[in-house]
C-alpha cells in the first residue's frame, strides 16, 4: 500500500525541504540570473528575484504537484515521467535561487559548461545503451572513453588532422569493446569481470605509453574549432548553447537522434532489442544472436570512443594520464537512470553535467552548499533509482547472461 | 517510457538466474588448474616485456638497421627487458647490492607491506564471490574503514596497546556498515550489487572529501584536505623495517576466512547461496540475511585493508587513501581463485609487482603503470582458459569442459 505512494511521498518530502530550508530559513537578498551575452542579437534584461520569496512560491508549487500525484495514485493512475521532469527542473531552480542569494549567476556560461561536461557522458551512455540493449553489460565505458581520448590525441598529433583523430577515437573505442565482446560472447566470461579488468588494462596501457613514449610532438593535437551557425548563434541563451559549438557536439546531437530512431523505428533496432530481451526467441526466428551482439557492442564502443575524443580534441587539447577520472562510471549511471532509453539517458547525462558544472560555478560565486554534495548527486539519484525507491527501473532482460546456442 | 513494471521485487527466478550466473563463472575460474595460472602469469610477463622493449629507445634505434645487424636489436631487447625485470626482482625479492643480509632481504618486507592491504581487500572480494556476489565497492569500503580507524587514531585518547586495537576494530566496523548498506538494499529491493557498489564508491569518496574539509577530520590550522596524524600508540608497531603488525592482522583474517568456509555453518550457508539461491531458499536458508552478512564480512575485510593503510603506512588521511586497492583486489581474488590461501599467494605476487615497479621506475625508467597492464592481462587470460590452452597447446580437460557446457545448458533449460 505504502509502496504505491512512494513517488508522491518522495516528491512531498523534497517540496517540504524546499519550503523550510530555502524559503523559511533561507538567506535574505536578491538572486540575479544573467541571460544575455555580449554577442547576442538583442539583449534580455537580467532576472532579479528575491531569494526567499522565490523559493517559497516554488516550494508551494512543488507541494501542489506532490499532492496532485498522490491523488493520481489514489485513483489508480501513475506519475508520468514528464511530471517528474517538470518537478525536477523547478526544484533545481529553487535550489539555484537559494544558493546564489545576493549574487549573480551567468546562465549562458552555466549551461554551456554543463553541456561541455555532459558530452562524454552522453556518448558513453549511448554506447552503453547499444551494448546493453543487445544483452552485454558494459562496465568498460570508462576504458572506451580513455582509449578514445588517448588515440585521438596521438593520431591527430601525428597526422596533423583533427578529424583523423576523431576517427581514431571511434576505432579505439570499438577495439576495446571488441575485446569485451570476444571475452563475453565467444569465451562466455562474466561480462562484469571483463569490463572491470578492461578498465584497469586501458588505464595501465595509456598511462604507460604516456610516460614511456609520448612527447610534445605526439601529444599536441590542438582543439577542434568552433563552428558558428549564422544568425541562429545570436539567439540569446540558446544560440551560444546549441549553435556555436565544435563538430563533436553537433555529432552528439545527431548520434542521439540516430540511435533513438534506429533502435525503436527500424527492423534492425527491433532485432537488436529482441536479442537483448529474449535471445532464445530471437534465435528461433533466425536472428544470429552472437553476430548481433558483436555488432551492438562494437558500435556502442565506437560511440563511447568518440566521446573520449572530447576530453582531448574538444576541451584540453592534450592527453594526460587517467584524464577520464571516472566519467565512464557516471555515464553508466546516466544509462541506468535513463532506463536504457537513449533520450532519457541523454537527459540524465545533461543533468549530471549540470550538477558537476554547478558545483564549480557555485564554488566561485560562493554558496552555502558544499560542492562535494553536488558532485555526489549523480550517484545518489542513481542509487535511489536502482533501489526502486522512485519507481522500478528495469534493464534489458538478458543483459549479463551469455547465450549458449542449443 | 512506459515499460515500467509495478514497483515490486523482481521475480525470484529472474534474480536467481542472474546471481547463479556469476556463481557459475566464478566456479569455473576457481576450478582451473595451477598450470593454467602459471601459464597466464608467464604470458602476461611476456606481453609486458614486449611493451617494455617496444618503448625502449635503444631498441627503436637498433630496429632501424635490424636487417644489417639483427644481433644489435636482440641485444638491446635483452638489455631493456632483462634490466627492467631484473630491477623488478631487486625491488621485490632480493637485492644483491645490499651491504648486509638485512638490506639484501629488505625488498621482501617491502613486498609484504604492499601485499597486506591487497590480500585483505582481495579476501573482501573473494568472500562475496563465494556467495555469488560481486563486490566492486572496495574503494568506498576502504575509505569508510580508513576514515573510522584514522578518526579513532587521532581524536580518541586511549592507553597504548588498546588504542591500536580499538582503531582497527573501528576500521573494520566502519567498512562493514558501509558494505552492509549494499547487502540490505540488495536483499530488500533486488537491486544489482554491481551498480550499488559502484555508486557507493563515489558517494563515499565525495563524503570523505567533504569531511576532510570539516573539523571532523581536518587538521586544525590548515586549509588542505588532510587529517591530523594518527597518534603514535594507535599505529601498528613495526615488525621489521616498514613491515608492521597489520600484516599479522591480515594473516589472522586469512585463517579466519579459511575457517569460515572450511568449518563453520555460516560459511556453508554462504556457499550454498552462491551455488544456487533458489535451492538455498528451498532448504530454509534466509537468502536476504546471508546477503547482508556476506557483505558485512566482505566490508570488514576491506576495513582491515583500510586500517593497514592508515595505521600501517600513511598515518594521515588524504583523498587518495584508498588508492586503487579496491580494484586491484578484484584481480587478486580472481587470481587467487577466491580461496583464502590462493588470495594470500596472489596478493603477495601483486604486492611484489608493486614493490618492484618502484625500483624498476627509479633505475630503468620503466613507468610503474606496466604493473597494471601485466596484472590485467593475467586476469583476462585466467578468465578465458580456452585462450591460454590454445596459446600453450595445453591439453583441454575434455570431460570437464563439456561438463561445464552442459551444466550451463541445463541451467538455461
Amino acid at each position: 500500500m505504502i509502496r504505491a505512494y512512494r513517488t508522491p511521498i518522495v516528491l512531498g518530502v523534497i517540496a517540504l525541504i524546499v519550503i523550510v530550508l530555502f524559503g523559511v530559513i533561507g538567506s535574505e537578498g536578491d538572486s540575479t540570473f544573467r541571460i544575455s551575452t555580449s554577442g547576442d542579437f538583442f539583449t534580455v534584461p537580467d532576472f532579479v528575484l528575491p531569494s526567499r520569496g522565490t523559493a517559497l512560491v516554488l516550494g508551494i508549487v512543488l507541494l501542489a504537484i506532490a499532492a496532485a500525484s498522490a491523488l493520481l495514485v489514489r485513483r489508480g493512475g501513475r506519475v508520468r515521467a514528464w511530471v517528474l521532469a517538470v518537478f525536477g527542473v523547478l526544484a533545481v531552480f529553487a535550489t539555484l535561487s537559494w544558493a546564489i542569494a545576493g549574487g549573480t549567476l551567468p546562465m549562458t556560461q552555466l549551461l554551456q559548461g554543463s553541456l561541455a561536461l555532459a558530452v562524454p557522458l552522453v556518448f558513453g551512455a549511448l554506447g552503453g545503451v547499444l551494448s546493453e540493449r543487445v544483452g552485454v553489460v558494459n562496465i568498460a565505458i570508462e576504458g572506451q572513453l580513455l582509449a578514445g581520448a588517448f588515440s585521438s590525441a596521438v593520431v591527430a598529433s601525428l597526422t596533423g588532422n583533427l578529424y583523423a583523430g576523431l576517427l581514431a577515437a571511434a576505432v579505439a573505442g570499438a577495439l576495446v569493446s571488441l575485446v569485451l565482446a570476444v571475452f563475453a560472447i565467444t569465451y562466455i566470461v562474466d561480462q562484469v569481470i571483463v569490463g572491470v579488468v578492461l578498465n584497469v588494462l586501458v588505464v595501465g596501457l595509456t598511462s604507460f605509453l604516456h610516460s614511456a613514449v609520448l612527447d610534445s610532438a605526439s601529444n599536441s593535437p590542438g582543439r577542434l574549432p568552433q563552428i558558428e551557425i549564422p544568425l541562429l548563434a545570436q539567439i540569446p541563451l540558446l544560440g551560444p548553447l546549441l549553435f556555436e559549438q565544435t563538430l563533436i557536439i553537433y555529432l552528439m546531437f545527431i548520434a542521439v537522434a540516430i540511435v533513438t530512431f534506429a533502435l525503436f523505428r527500424t527492423r534492425w533496432g527491433l532485432r537488436l532489442r529482441a536479442v537483448g530481451e529474449h535471445p532464445q526467441a530471437a534465435d528461433t526466428v533466425g536472428i544470429n544472436v552472437a553476430r548481433t551482439r558483436f555488432m551492438g557492442v562494437t558500435l556502442g564502443g565506437a560511440l563511447a570512443g568518440l566521446g573520449g575524443a572530447f576530453f582531448t580534441l574538444g576541451s584540453v587539447g592534450a592527453f594526460s594520464q587517467e584524464m577520464t577520472a571516472g566519467q565512464g562510471y557516471i555515464a553508466l549511471a546516466a544509462l541506468i537512470f535513463g532506463r536504457w532509453n537513449p533520450i532519457l539517458a541523454t537527459l540524465a547525462a545533461l543533468l549530471f553535467g549540470f550538477a558537476r558544472n554547478l558545483a564549480s560555478v557555485l564554488g566561485i560565486v560562493g554558496s552555502p552548499v558544499p560542492s562535494q554534495f553536488l558532485l555526489m548527486l549523480p550517484y545518489v539519484v542513481t542509487l535511489i533509482a536502482v533501489a526502486g525507491l522512485a519507481g522500478k527501473v528495469r534493464g534489458p532482460a538478458a543483459a549479463g547472461t551469455p547465450y549458449i546456442k542449443g | 517510457m512506459s515499460a515500467v513494471t509495478p514497483p515490486a521485487v523482481p521475480p525470484v527466478e529472474e534474480r536467481d538466474r542472474r546471481d547463479g550466473k556469476v556463481g557459475t563463472v566464478v566456479r569455473e575460474i576457481m576450478s582451473g588448474s595451477v598450470v593454467l595460472s602459471i601459464a597466464a602469469i608467464l604470458l602476461s610477463f611476456v606481453i609486458g616485456g614486449i611493451l617494455i622493449a617496444a618503448s625502449d629507445e635503444d631498441v627503436q634505434e637498433t630496429a632501424g638497421y635490424f636487417f644489417a645487424r639483427p644481433g644489435d636489436m636482440l641485444g638491446a631487447i635483452l638489455d631493456a627487458v632483462g634490466g627492467a625485470y631484473g630491477a623488478l626482482l631487486r625491488g621485490a625479492v632480493f637485492n644483491p647490492r645490499g651491504d648486509n643480509l638485512g638490506e639484501m632481504l629488505g625488498p621482501i618486507s617491502e613486498t609484504l607491506v604492499y601485499a597486506t592491504p591487497l590480500v585483505a581487500a582481495g579476501l573482501g572480494v573473494a568472500v562475496a564471490f563465494r556467495a555469488g556476489l560481486f563486490n566492486i565497492g572496495g574503494t568506498g569500503q576502504i575509505v569508510a574503514g580508513a576514515a573510522a580507524a584514522g578518526w579513532v587514531g587521532f581524536a580518541v585518547d586511549l592507553p597504548p596497546v588498546l588504542h591500536v586495537i580499538v582503531a582497527l576494530v573501528a576500521g573494520i566496523l566502519g567498512a562493514a556498515v558501509w558494505a552492509g548498506i549494499v547487502g540490505i538494499l540488495k536483499a530488500r529491493t533486488g537491486a544489482h550489487e554491481v551498480i550499488l557498489t559502484i555508486m557507493l564508491n563515489y558517494i563515499a569518496l565525495r563524503l570523505f572529501d567533504y569531511l576532510l574539509t570539516t573539523p571532523v577530520l581536518q587538521q586544525p590550522g590548515t586549509v588542505n584536505p588532510i587529517s591530523p596524524p594518527v597518534s603514535g600508540d594507535a599505529m601498528f608497531p613495526s615488525i621489521v623495517g616498514r613491515l608492521h603488525w597489520g600484516f599479522v592482522a591480515m594473516l589472522l583474517a586469512v585463517f579466519a576466512i579459511w575457517w569460515l568456509f572450511a568449518k563453520s555453518n555460516l560459511g556453508f550457508k554462504i556457499r550454498a547461496v552462491g551455488l544456487s539461491p533458489s535451492a538455498a531458499r528451498t532448504a530454509g536458508i534466509n537468502v536476504g540475511i546471508i546477503y547482508v552478512v556476506t557483505f558485512a564480512i566482505a566490508g570488514g575485510l576491506m576495513g582491515i585493508a583500510g586500517s593497514a593503510q592508515i595505521l600501517g603506512t600513511e598515518r594521515t588521511l588524504t583523498g587518495g587513501i584508498a588508492g586503487s586497492i579496491g580494484f586491484d583486489a578484484i584481480t587478486v581474488a580472481l587470481l587467487g581463485r577466491s580461496k583464502p590461501f590462493g588470495v594470500l599467494a596472489a596478493g603477495i605476487l601483486f604486492g611484489a609487482l608493486r614493490a618492484g615497479s618502484r625500483t624498476m621506475q627509479a633505475s630503468e625508467g620503466v613507468p610503474v603503470d606496466i604493473v597494471l597492464v601485466v596484472q590485467s592481462f593475467i586476469v583476462l587470460f585466467l578468465a578465458a582458459p580456452p585462450l591460454v590452452r590454445a596459446i600453450f597447446r595445453l591439453p583441454a580437460p575434455g570431460s570437464r569442459a563439456t561438463a561445464i557446457l552442459s551444466r550451463s545448458k541445463g541451467a538455461k533449460a
